[in-house]
């Protein structure tokens, strides 16, 4: 009988089961210390978003990607393309900058307006809020890569979606041996 | 005039019409899927240090006639200022500037040379000077 056989092979799969683990833990630090650092870098909390209405038609389409940076150092000027996040509310919004009031002490207020809607949009600040500041910009657009934010857009209307594109993830990293 | 999309105090608003000949069409390249053109007024108020407001826009894409002639256009916008800074402002600045919009890549904003500069008369109005 070659029961003791089977006992190494098994023994053998948890020590590579647990070598694999760890390998994958490294793989996701590794991707969270990137992202910290492109923060560091461009100086926004949120670096790269992914746009989510069609409010700036036809220059931007939900899911396209946008990079942002927020240097202190680059006064906000009309007709850039400002994301921001209204006070009390999450989801970020990508719209141009159409009116600017600057003091001498460098406070700044500023108004904005999507390309594709009719009205600015002091409709969409806070009750109350007639203005922007620099303290709601996440961040400026500088440079942008069409359609591929749609992934993100799919995991979060599809949840099913998600958990199997995890699924799938877990099981490969398991399987498959390095 | 009061200002009844905001605070209702009593604004400065400004009206202006413009013509606009500009020929665009060297701006374009493979990798340029629209303009954004936008006409900003730009002055300097005893309020404010530096006030930026944009009177017109337009997207050009691309495949359209990126040859501009315009006459006597009214702004798309109104030109509210925040405070009474508009009458007898003797340094308006206008300048015509773009945003390119990639197919993918970097989105640059840009400035034509030149700009004009015009002065608001010192009293209200009510009708067209």
């Amino acid at each position: 009988m070659n029961l003791d056989f089977l006992d190494d092979v098994k023994r053998m799969n948890k020590r590579q089961l647990v070598y694999q683990v760890l390998n994958f833990g490294m793989i996701v630090l590794s991707a969270l210390m990137i992202w910290k650092g492109l923060m560091v870098v461009t100086g926004s909390e949120s670096p790269i978003v992914v746009v989510l209405s069609g409010s700036m038609e036809p220059a931007f389409h939900r899911g396209d990607l946008l990079f942002l940076t927020n240097y202190n150092q680059d006064p906000i000027r009309v007709g850039e393309i400002v994301v921001f996040k209204v006070d009390g509310r999450d989801i970020p919004i990508v719209h141009r900058v159409l009116k600017l009031h600057e003091r001498d002490d460098g406070s700044v207020k500023f108004l904005t307006k999507g390309d594709n809607n009719a009205v600015d949009d002091r409709g969409l600040y806070a009750p109350g809020q007639l203005w922007l500041e620099k303290k709601d910009v996440v961040g400026r657009a500088r440079g942008f890569v069409p359609y591929v934010g749609i992934v993100t857009i799919l995991m979060n209307d599809y949840p099913k979606f998600k958990y199997a594109v995890l699924a799938c993830l877990g099981i490969f990293v398991l399987i498959h041996r390095e | 005039m009061p200002d009844y999309s905001t605070t209702r105090e009593r604004l400065d608003l400004g009206f202006v019409f413009f013509d606009l000949q500009a020929d665009l069409t060297p701006l374009f390249n493979w990798n340029v899927k629209q303009l954004f053109l936008y006409l900003t007024a730009e002055y300097q108020t005893d309020k404010n240090q530096l006030n930026q407001v944009v009177l017109w826009d337009k997207i050009i894409q691309r495949g359209e006639s990126a040859v501009l002639d315009y006459k006597s256009m009214s702004s798309k916008y109104y030109f509210w200022d925040d405070g009474n800074g508009l009458r007898g402002n003797k340094n308006i600045t206008l300048m015509l500037s773009w945003n390119i919009i990639p197919n993918s890549g970097m989105l640059p904003l840009l400035s034509a040379d030149g700009s004009h500069r015009f002065e608001f008369p010192v009293n209200y109005t009510n009708g067209r000077i």
